[in-house]
């Protein structure tokens, strides 16, 4: 539970410094230009970095996990999504992955009764909070754009206007908020309630859920209660944009830790478990066919070993085999 | 067996709660009939392997060299630099849990350290610590540990917790594979001399003399003519098995068990009518005679030493291609790393069955087939003469091994065979199967007397379906295309389900197959009496 603690701690430690540090007029320029340009500094060098450090080990062996029928006679239809066996099958195999969270949607969950009796129940929860969770995520980072360019794209419209569908409440509520509040809310909490899950937790799981809650809490206040001027903010994103950052007067704290808090996750995220959005592109078990005994897999560090030779063999076993009759290279 | 006194109800009250105290502070209790014994010295000896002992896991001086954490350190930094799924495994988990309840050994011990996510978290905590810039900031608040002899100890203890099935892995978001990450754990333990007697001894053995078992040449001859008698009696059939003959089409490779083992030999008399049957030009060899490799179970390097005699003998002998026998993890080998480990088999053609005219294109690179695409495409094509009804005294369901389903995809093969030579078969439940097949318990490496408990805790979940199938279909037969599974199935059944035996599915074969010049068939190959010939 410490972990726990130690999580929320930061995170309202991050939630004060630019509280505090905001009011003073000197330090704005600080939170709203110097520590975002930093942010994304970090997060794409940062990135960048990470996935060049995982491309330079090789992939020595095609170590597929393989999830349905593999080609082989005519005869028998092949899982071409589950067990591919050519770079096409793959790619379809990783977009289902990457989109829909294919592996996660066959979760079950076992229960023993007595007997023992073991049962498996279908489980699709976590599936559900975790596709519900990174899509309107997804969905508020391009809403968000329209603080960056002018004029807003036509499609970055057509995205907030879907998100606001229902047209409930003024402002009008967009789904996503909701959404996002839901999920990662059911994330955090099972997390908390499932003793497996608690056991197995670091502050490096709690953390950025904490840290996104704050995030998606403060935008919503902002949206919807504590009204910020918008001019303004746009007039600071425009600017960080194109390189020439202007700070506007008068935006309040609020928005202040919302920037800092976003700051925070994107400079944090390419130290972190986050990183697996970069990671599931190169799994070896999941981008790689099922081919192997169709095209050989070259190992860059493929090496010479200690062999017990044939000739080896036949000259230790060399009596006992003449007295089998067993045929010999050497009479 | 017979030592263990706890009875199935007993054993069967699991408590997935887990302890209230974290698990950061390293703590293992090395119990008996939950391990496996250490390697003896002679065989690491004889391998060239380092620090020969003579030790056992739960003894307290565990004979570390001064400088063992550089050793580990040393090992890991080569090995993520070497395997991309070791590095990507080690940073993108983000301990979801959706692996924890997969695992078989978690299922049967709700031991926490037993599930996949804190098993990989065991080395991933390391890691942390000496491998990454957070890890070295924030130490214990990410999971970060230091490495210390306990932490050697739950290595040890948890990565021979693990058959490398790879069920959780079908199952994580990220395709993490737990067998990836035993098998890096079990490469650096061995660096100190750490491994297990089951392993090292056949390794050894196989080194030597060709198979696991250290059976020397005239007695591999000795037992295949045995079974070449036995099966003259049984079916009035004389057949001819060549051994280490140059000339022949094809060279036959099958796990050891299948020649010394027991349910297994009766899959060898299988394989020996149905070749027979259709005129294979074959031949079997004496110094590649086991397509088995405990290698993957030891390291990468082992795995290669063992697995190059294949295509060796291969050369050697002049054949075009190469059959191999019913085995799990033997096919793991042949699927996914021989052709790049003792490639390019350039010298073999691509497999054409000399019966069919069929080309076994999936085979195309190296040029090995499995005995199940073999037969499966010889009923296909009509060119057996089946007569299911011979196991009419069987009711039986399939167990996939984990291998051939999780590393090969060989689902549909074994089953369509099955399905020709058998009235009576029935699939276990859905969950249980094909890629989310269950582990026998007792895979790569584990299957020992003195870690009964352990496998038993293991197979919980398999027997428990075949259990399901016995209560609702009468099932008195577990199928199976592996050589571990037909030696620790047995014993599992026996104490979780009595009245189930285990075959393979070239027994059946076998059984069905009528051979030309036969004599009248009243018993099976177990010399049991058919249906309506008690």
């Amino acid at each position: 539970m410490i972990s726990l603690w130690f999580s929320i701690i930061v995170v309202v430690i991050l939630i004060l410094i630019p509280t505090i540090g905001s009011s003073s007029a000197a330090l704005q320029s600080l939170f709203g230009i110097v520590i975002p340009y930093a942010a994304i500094i970090t997060f794409l060098a940062g990135f960048v970095y990470r996935v060049l450090n995982w491309a330079k080990s090789p992939v020595p062996f095609r170590i597929t996990t393989t999830c349905g029928q593999q080609k082989s006679l005519p005869w028998i239809k092949n899982s071409k999504l589950e067990a591919p066996h050519n770079a096409w099958g793959v790619v379809r195999r990783m977009a289902l992955e990457i989109f829909f969270f294919r592996s996660l949607f066959r979760n079950t969950k076992v229960e023993l009764r007595d007997g023992p009796r073991l049962v498996y129940g279908s489980s699709k929860w976590l599936w559900a909070a975790g596709l519900a969770f990174h899509y309107s995520f997804l969905v508020i980072f391009i809403r968000h754009f329209k603080y960056f360019v002018e004029p807003i794209p036509g499609w970055v419209s057509l995205v907030q206007s879907l998100d606001a569908f229902f047209q409930i409440g003024l402002p009008v509520i967009f789904l996503t908020d909701a959404v996002i509040l839901a999920s990662v809310g059911y994330l955090f909490f099972r997390r908390l309630c499932d003793d497996k899950i608690r056991y197995i937790s670091h502050a490096a799981d709690y953390f950025p859920l904490l840290l996104i809650l704050s995030i998606a809490t403060t935008g919503i206040l902002m949206r919807y209660f504590f009204k910020v001027d918008i001019v303004n903010v746009k007039q600071l994103g425009t600017g960080l944009l194109s390189f020439n950052p202007h700070l506007p007067q008068g935006i309040g704290p609020l928005f202040y830790v919302h920037l800092f808090l976003v700051c925070t996750l994107i400079a944090y995220f390419p130290f972190s478990k986050l990183m697996h959005l970069g990671g599931v592109f190169l799994s070896p078990t999941r981008n790689l066919a099922n081919n192997n005994r169709m095209k050989r897999h070259q190992n860059v560090w493929n090496f010479p070993v200690k062999m017990h030779t044939y000739d080896e063999y036949e000259e230790e076993f060399h009596k006992v085999m003449k007295a089998a009759d067993i045929p010999l290279d050497k009479e | 067996m017979a030592e263990f006194k706890l009875k199935p109800e007993e054993l069967g009250r699991i408590n997935y709660q887990p302890p209230r105290k974290g698990w950061m502070d390293p703590h293992v209790d090395i119990r008996k009939g939950t391990y496996c014994y250490g390697a003896v010295p002679e065989t690491l000896r004889y391998l060239d392997l380092p620090f020969p002992k003579k030790w056992q896991p739960n003894d307290a001086d565990w004979q570390l060299p001064p400088n063992w954490k550089e050793i580990i350190f040393e090992g890991m930094r080569q090995r993520l630099n070497k395997f991309r799924s070791f590095k990507i495994f080690m940073d993108v988990c983000v301990r979801c849990g959706a692996c924890a309840d997969k695992c078989h050994y978690f299922i049967g011990s709700g031991d926490p350290k037993n599930m996949p996510v804190l098993r990989a978290e065991l080395l991933r905590s390391v890691y942390r610590r000496d491998f990454t810039l957070a890890g070295k900031l924030m130490g214990k608040m990410i999971g970060a540990r230091e490495l210390n002899e306990e932490v050697l100890r739950e290595w040890f203890y948890y990565f021979y917790q693990c058959t490398e099935c790879r069920r959780c892995s079908v199952f994580c978001p990220y395709g993490i594979d737990t067998a990836e990450i035993t098998m890096m754990g079990r490469e650096l333990l061995n660096l100190l001399g750490l491994s297990i007697e089951w392993i090292c001894t056949p390794l050894s053995n196989c080194f030597r003399t060709g198979n696991h078992l250290g059976i020397q040449p005239h007695g591999f001859k000795d037992s295949i003519e045995f079974a070449v008698d036995e099966l003259a009696e049984l079916t009035g059939i004389q057949v001819n098995v060549p051994i280490n003959e140059k000339g022949h089409d094809i060279l036959f490779v099958t796990p050891s068990a299948d020649y010394f083992g027991s349910p297994h030999y009766f899959t060898l008399l299988g394989y020996f009518s149905l070749f027979h049957e259709i005129g294979l030009n074959y031949t079997m060899s004496s110094y590649a005679s086991d397509g088995g490799n405990f290698g993957l179970f030891h390291s990468h390097e082992m795995m290669k030493r063992l697995n190059s005699k294949i295509y060796l003998e291969a050369e050697r002998l002049g054949v075009k291609w190469i059959l191999g026998g019913e085995c799990g993890h033997m096919w793991r080998v042949l699927h996914q790393y021989m052709d790049t480990m003792n490639g390019p088999a350039d010298f073999l053609q691509v497999p054409k069955s000399p019966m069919t005219g069929t080309v076994f294109e999936n085979a195309a690179s190296t040029k090995m087939v499995h005995i199940t695409e073999f037969t499966a495409d010889l009923i296909k094509h009509n060119k057996l003469k089946l007569d299911p009804s011979r196991n009419n005294h069987w009711r039986a369901t399939f167990h996939d091994s984990c291998n051939p389903a999780r590393a090969m995809g060989l689902i549909e093969e074994p089953r369509y065979v099955i399905r020709n030579v058998m009235n009576h078969f029935y699939e276990m439940p859905e969950n249980t199967i094909k890629e989310q097949t269950f582990c026998c318990g007792s895979g790569s490496g584990l299957g020992t007397d003195e870690n009964m408990e352990m496998r038993l805790r293991g197979g919980l979940p398999r027997a428990n379906a075949v259990k399901h199938m016995k209560e609702t279909k009468d099932v008195n037969l577990l199928l199976c295309i592996c050589a571990i599974d037909k030696a620790t199935l047995p014993p599992l059944l026996e104490y979780w389900v009595p009245g189930v035996e285990v075959a393979g599915v070239h027994e059946l074969v076998g059984n069905a197959l009528v051979m030309k010049g036969e004599k009248v068939r009243d018993t099976d190959l177990r010399g049991q009496p058919l249906q309506g010939k008690e």
